[in-house]
């Protein structure tokens, strides 16, 4: 078989319109709180999720919204939901981080590695109960850190549970740089518990399918879990207001906010020598330049996956955008009208 | 004196106390970007970022601490703390008292605490009286700059292990990372006292279980702690012009618990209301009324607790945590009803 660039495509592009909106929403300060956006790792969710049927389950992490889109979650729900309101998904309890949708077997959490018990889980009840389904864990390469999730491979491996476990690793483990407090190599440590593990670009959502192809073969055929390995790029940091990206967004305003407790830092009496103060700066700002480095790169899966499809026919490419773009726009206007009426 | 933010007072404490001890370090999530002033000043030996492996590095911090260091673990939020429970509850909390006291767990595990910025229920919970509710971890709310630097200063001293806990909502750096992002289209009622505030050049320790008695009240006396204490002062200033004398009392730990001030209170006004973020069940507010009962106390009794999940919608959320048109309301019933 080989992946329809075309719908795959249509899924990514919902999935950034959609999340698109919705920054501008939590600007708007109609959304409360923290948002982490799942812009820069849609080809990976696409090329999973178009492969999913009925009876599979997914394991979201704190970026729970492109895989609850393109798994067809209703995107009007999902907006109510960011806003609070009572016909949200969830009734205003949840919010982004903490999405759940029962019928389609789609739980999420906002506690990092929380993924990994909760696909095993979810892999479980599919074993027993619904033969043939598997379960997906999605979470990041800081959550490979976590205890839960090493116990969940080790697990799924003795159990032969039908588990991918897809790490979108974007290099990062919240605002540190993850080379920095992640030891050996993912592929390595998977293989290590015994599960197959594949290592694939992110930023290929082709790529991603074929591979994702090959995994959930594996998963489905009950020959065990399956460490999917993609790499990616956050565009929007960590979360809507990232401190790294803002010196390098804003760095006027940064200035002012974030350099001046390391300035007086810096000349305290007490504590390391000069050289080491010094050396700390240069960490900050290593971390501010790898950040202006993913964010300005070739990475955005979109840009790659347009490309290839407006040299394919950019009509049809034209006619595709400009519908979804109706339709997010049409659900932003219904989720604001019933916040409206709410308030 | 100086005027200094809740967050900064903390901060400055902690790298007052770094200064002069060597054993001491930080180690945390992404502790060098969000303490960057201490991260510069002390350097990465100092002040670590570790992997989002809380059962690790908070169960490491144990045993540093009992070989020889002064760690101060940062669990980012409260939340978070039950990955890293074992460490806590099994270790932490019994080292001591296994080895007969021969051996100390000098900890502080600091951590981000409370709601009223919508985040939801995952990242907004109190849990102090959960976690006082083991013997052996003394746990610390302040709600002032003043008492958050002394009492991390006196944390650090203690020579045992202490939850220092940090109420987002009057502490500028959490609320920004989290609540704000930078932004300025966001609104929060945030208590200006609690945030901002008058306090020492050099820090001096502030004794962890000594309560404050914020208000002078004759009527009944509020008994509450972090964000619940600006909460309690702002309903007992409304109550003060309807005839109505509210005392507030500031209990700034929850483990060790100053009875003597409780009870004293209590004595004098014969009516307890508990302002407690944290959930109703099972927890302070209901240890608090047979502390008192214990005491020999005859008062009458009501709590303003947090009953369920924290809601993460804005407006739910709102009547879920401890509001002062609840404390105010509570306290009306408690004066007006019959013994």
């Amino acid at each position: 078989m080989s992946p329809d660039l075309w719908s795959l495509y249509e899924l990514m592009f919902k999935s950034r319109t959609f999340e698109e909106a919705v920054r501008q929403i939590w600007k708007d300060g109609k959304i409360s709180g923290e948002m982490h956006l799942g812009m820069g790792e849609e080809a990976i969710v696409a090329g999973i999720i178009s492969q999913l049927i009925e009876g599979d389950a997914m394991a979201l992490d704190h970026r729970g919204t492109p895989p609850m889109v393109m798994r067809g979650v209703d995107p009007v729900a999902l907006l109510r939901e960011f806003m609070g309101q009572p016909d949200g998904l969830c009734g205003g309890m949840g919010g982004h981080m903490h999405l759940f949708a029962p019928d389609m077997l789609a739980a999420s959490s906002g506690i990092v590695g929380a993924a990994g018990p909760a696909a095993a889980g979810f892999a479980l009840a599919g074993q027993m109960l619904r033969p043939g389904t598997v379960s997906i864990a999605f979470f990041g390469d800081g959550a490979t850190n976590a205890g839960m999730l090493m116990e969940s491979m080790n697990l799924a491996v003795v159990w032969k549970l039908p588990v991918i476990f897809v790490c979108k690793d974007n290099d990062w483990a919240i605002t540190t740089p993850a080379n920095t407090v992640l030891g050996g190599n993912l592929l390595a440590r998977a293989q290590a518990f015994g599960m197959k593990a594949i290592e694939v670009d992110g930023a290929e959502v082709e790529a991603v399918w074929s591979a994702g192809e090959v995994a959930l073969r594996h998963a489905r055929a009950g020959n065990g879990p399956v460490f999917f390995w993609a790499h990616c790029v956050h565009l929007e940091g960590h979360f809507l207001g990232d401190g790294l990206l803002d010196m390098v967004r804003r760095p006027v305003y940064s200035f002012r906010k974030r350099t001046w407790p390391m300035v007086k830092g810096f000349f305290r009496s007490g504590g390391a020598p000069g050289g080491e103060r010094i050396s700390s700066l240069w960490q900050i700002l290593g971390g501010v330049f790898k950040i202006q480095r993913q964010t300005a790169s070739q990475s955005d899966p979109l840009v790659r996956t347009r490309q290839a499809l407006a040299e394919k026919d950019a009509a049809r490419l034209a006619e595709l955008e400009s519908v979804v773009r109706g339709e997010i726009q049409q659900c932003v206007a219904m989720a604001l009208q019933s916040q409206g009426n709410a308030i | 004196m100086r005027q200094i933010s809740f967050s900064d007072a903390i901060d400055d404490a902690l790298g007052q106390a770094m200064a002069s001890d060597p054993r001491i370090l930080l180690l945390g999530e992404d502790v060098q970007g969000l303490h960057a002033g201490l991260f510069v000043r002390f350097g990465r030996q100092r002040v670590k970022n570790t992997p989002i492996s809380e059962a690790a590095f908070l169960g490491a911090a144990v045993a540093a601490s009992m070989a020889g260091l002064r760690p101060v673990a940062e669990i980012m939020l409260v939340d978070f703390i039950g990955v890293a429970g074992d460490a806590l509850l099994n270790h932490a909390a019994k080292v001591e008292a296994f080895s007969g006291k021969r051996w100390r767990v000098p900890l502080v595990v600091r951590t981000a605490c409370g709601g009223g910025y919508g985040d939801g229920g995952q990242h907004e919970q109190s849990l102090w009286g959960w976690l006082a509710h083991i013997p052996g971890l003394s746990v610390v709310v302040p709600s002032t700059p003043a008492d958050a630097g002394g009492l991390m200063l006196a944390a650090l001293a203690l020579g045992s292990p202490v939850i220092f806990m940090e109420h987002k909502l009057i502490s500028s750096l959490w609320l920004d990372f989290l609540g704000s992002g930078g932004r300025e289209t966001v609104n929060f009622d945030i208590p200006a006292e609690g945030t901002r505030g008058l306090a020492p050049n050099i820090w001096e320790p502030l004794p962890i279980g000594t309560a404050a008695v914020r208000w002078e009240g004759s009527d009944l006396t509020i008994v509450t702690l972090g964000v619940g204490v600006h909460r309690a002062l702002q309903a007992a200033a409304m109550l003060e012009p309807q005839g109505i004398s509210a005392g507030v009392v500031d209990l700034r730990s929850v483990s060790p618990l100053d009875k003597v001030t409780l009870c004293r209170e209590v004595s004098h006004t014969g009516r307890m209301l508990v302002v407690d973020e944290d959930y109703e069940g099972f927890g302070l507010s209901g240890e608090l009324a047979a502390v008192a009962l214990e005491g020999g106390l005859v008062f009458e009794y009501a709590r303003v607790c947090t009953q369920t999940t924290i809601p993460y919608a804005r407006h739910l959320e709102d009547k879920t945590l401890p509001s002062v048109e609840r404390i105010v309301r509570a306290c009306k019933q408690l004066v007006e009803q019959k013994p």
